[in-house]
């Protein structure tokens, strides 16, 4: 098993035709995802350059494909529009790799489109390693296994992913959740499927400052997930009060949303915190 | 985009939420005028985004004309004192001239995003006046909040729930309803990140009203609204906000410190756990920066000379985690990029990995520049670095 996403998964990205849509669609095929097709308004009945169809809606390429899953590469303005498309079109799993996107766009979308997970927006997406992946990760850092990994980041995901992979410990999904201030899928989202997933046994979390989904991960971990190794990492130790870094969730304000107060919370409930992105894979070792 | 006070109110004022009369001024002369031609008891406040004005004493009260000049030239003769937040203060451009108020009682209510429901959330306290993070240490209970149904929107029975919830003097009861009913349709109608009053005052003679505006509209979402252009550029510019925007990366992709080891990294979290480990290294910051993806001669340059000539870098630590990107084209590209510069030279260590980093790193230390492969080590050398130049 995995969680969310699979071979089997079928997968439509929307924004095929356009220049990171149709660059990340080559490099998802090559990694054995399921691509079965793409949108692109106005170009229907095309082909894509990876030989794919090319729809104008996304209803018309699920009648058309069956597929389940849609990865969003279209421009932040335009983001809302294509999850309520999707969501409308019954997509299970729409992944929202768009930045930018304005946060009361995310708050009506995730607020009405209940039956659809929303992954992201402005995030890297997610990979169950050895089987696919759906987004913008590098696929070869990663290595199929037992360890479930949840990030607000991208590049620090792979930096994590790749200690881990070295030190030998494969991933049975990595899920990147995204660094906006409203996100589709929480880390307590994501937990909740490792939980009932055979193939996870243990769990690393990649978090950053601002906001509470540490502190409220910490607290779910503690009431459900005593049994299993859990291993977090924050960045963002050393940021000042007030300024966002780089992710406009990124934010202390006061004593909320620091680093100490999430690290707390991990180590409340047993959960070790990483020093260094290096340490995670000893303290994983060492459960 | 944080609006300062008298932008607010006129976006409060617009949506129908009672505000004090008042008149926006720049200079001591108009706001004696101001005065003149409207005697009354009059506060002078200044307009600037930081907080803390009244304990700044750039708060005054005028009645008279001669008052009213002498008041706005002491607030606007020195900037606002440095707090943590804002190390060099603000100057002071301009100030509200504002009735002043009778005030019996003062709450608080404000909407935000709460990023744990997903939905905006509408909360309410009896204690106006202070911070909320002061009353959510100090009186948790007191804060009444409701999580608001995007699909449903604002309804009355929220506003009635939340002054009871929140045990709001029976004086505010009629009208706050409607107030937090405007509140909340401001707040949707330019997608704000934060609408805030506080205090919301009620006055000897029962009135309802904002005595003040804190508005945070979401950058995001600023091409929807261009009637904001103007307001954002009499907006103080946060100077690495500036700089960010000048060297072509996100606004929020740059940050400076007083420390002597510049950073550079690509990707937001990775760039946060390049300055911790610089500071688990032992070594102070000069910077935050997110150099985003990919890493083209262009951006290196642009970035390499954002840390030369604005902070105090001694030694320059660049992180690439290349997970796409092949190593020896970002080598390639930083070498181009310091060939081309006029900004001053510092050390640079150079942590690269992804495709073909080993041609990377030779291509690297060809150059002359000191290549590592782990992001620690490259922490270590450039704390080292720092401290002996």
């Amino acid at each position: 098993m995995s969680i969310f996403l699979d071979q089997n998964s079928k997968v439509i990205v929307q924004g095929i035709t356009g220049r990171e849509g149709s660059y990340h669609t080559g490099r998802m095929l090559a990694y054995g995802t399921q691509i079965v097709g793409g949108v692109t308004p106005g170009k229907g009945g095309q082909k894509s350059e990876h030989g794919l169809p090319v729809f104008d809606s996304v209803k018309e390429a699920v009648d058309a494909t069956g597929a389940t899953h849609n990865v969003i590469f279209v421009p932040a303005p335009f983001a809302a529009d294509a999850l309520y498309e999707s969501h409308e079109a019954g997509i299970s799993l729409a992944i929202c790799i768009t930045e930018g996107v304005p946060v009361h766009d995310t708050l009506k979308v995730v607020g009405t489109t209940s039956g659809m997970r929303i992954i992201g927006p402005n995030c890297p997406g997610l990979i169950s390693p050895g089987k696919a992946s759906v987004g913008i990760m590098p696929g070869h850092v990663f290595k199929q296994g037992h360890v479930g990994l949840i990030s607000r980041s991208g590049t620090l995901t792979y930096e994590v992913v790749d200690g881990l992979t070295r030190a030998g410990l494969g991933q049975s999904t990595c899920v990147g959740i995204g660094g906006d201030p409203i996100i589709g899928t929480t880390y307590v989202d994501v937990l909740r499927e490792f939980a009932n997933d055979s193939q996870t046994k243990a769990l690393v979390i990649c978090g950053e400052i601002g906001g509470s989904d540490e502190e409220e991960a910490a607290a779910w971990i503690g009431e459900h997930l005593a049994g299993i190794p859990v291993v977090a990492f924050i960045s963002g130790r050393n940021a000042p009060p007030g300024k966002s870094l780089g992710h406009a969730g990124a934010i202390v304000s006061g004593s909320f949303g620091t680093a100490q107060s999430k690290i707390e919370a991990f180590q409340a409930v047993g959960v070790r915190v990483a020093e260094r992105p290096s340490e995670i894979p000893k303290l994983l070792l060492a459960h | 985009m944080n609006l300062m006070e008298y932008q607010g109110k006129e976006l409060f004022r617009r949506a129908g939420i009672p505000v004090p009369r008042s008149q926006h001024c720049t200079n001591a002369e108009d706001a004696a005028t101001f005065v003149a031609e409207h005697p009354g008891n009059w506060v002078v406040k200044a307009q600037v985004l930081m907080g803390g004005r009244g304990k700044a004493g750039k708060i005054k009260f005028a009645s008279t004309a001669d008052e009213a000049r002498s008041v706005t030239r002491e607030i606007m003769a020195t900037p606002m004192p440095p707090n943590r937040q804002n190390p060099k203060g603000e100057p002071i451009r301009s100030v509200l001239v504002e009735e002043r108020l009778p005030i019996a009682k003062e709450a608080y209510c404000a909407i935000t995003v709460d990023r744990a429901h997903k939905r905006p959330v509408v909360m309410v306290s009896r204690f106006g006046g202070m911070d909320i993070e002061e009353v959510a240490e100090q009186h948790p209970e007191s804060i009444a909040k409701h999580f608001v149904d995007t699909a449903v929107g604002y309804s009355p029975f929220i506003g009635r729930e939340l002054a009871s919830g929140a045990e709001l003097d029976a004086g505010y009861r009629r009208a706050f309803p409607m107030i937090a009913g405007a509140l909340y349709e401001l707040f949707f109608k330019y997608g704000a990140r934060l609408v805030e009053i506080n205090p919301l005052a009620l006055t000897e003679d029962g009135k309802v009203i904002a005595s003040d505006a804190k508005v945070e509209l979401d950058d995001d979402a600023l091409f929807r609204h261009k009637e904001f252009e103007e307001w954002q550029r009499v907006l103080p510019l946060d100077e690495d906000e500036t700089l960010a925007a000048q060297a072509g990366v996100g606004i929020r992709n740059f940050r400076r410190f007083d420390g002597n080891v510049g950073t550079m990294a690509n990707g937001a979290g990775l760039a946060m756990a390049t300055m911790d480990a610089v500071s688990n290294a032992g070594g102070k910051i000069a910077n935050f920066l997110d150099v985003g993806g990919g890493a083209s001669a262009e951006r290196v340059r642009n970035c390499y000379e954002l840390v030369m000539n604005h902070t105090g870098a001694k030694v320059f630590f660049i992180n690439i985690f290349g997970g796409i990107t092949r190593g020896d084209e970002v080598a390639n590209g930083i070498v181009t990029a310091l060939k081309q510069t006029q900004a001053r030279k510092v050390p640079l260590v150079i942590r690269l990995t992804g495709t073909n980093e080993k041609e990377g790193r030779a291509i690297l230390a060809a150059a002359g520049m000191t290549p590592v492969e782990t992001m620690d080590e490259g922490a270590a050398k450039a704390v080292q670095i720092a401290s002996q130049a």
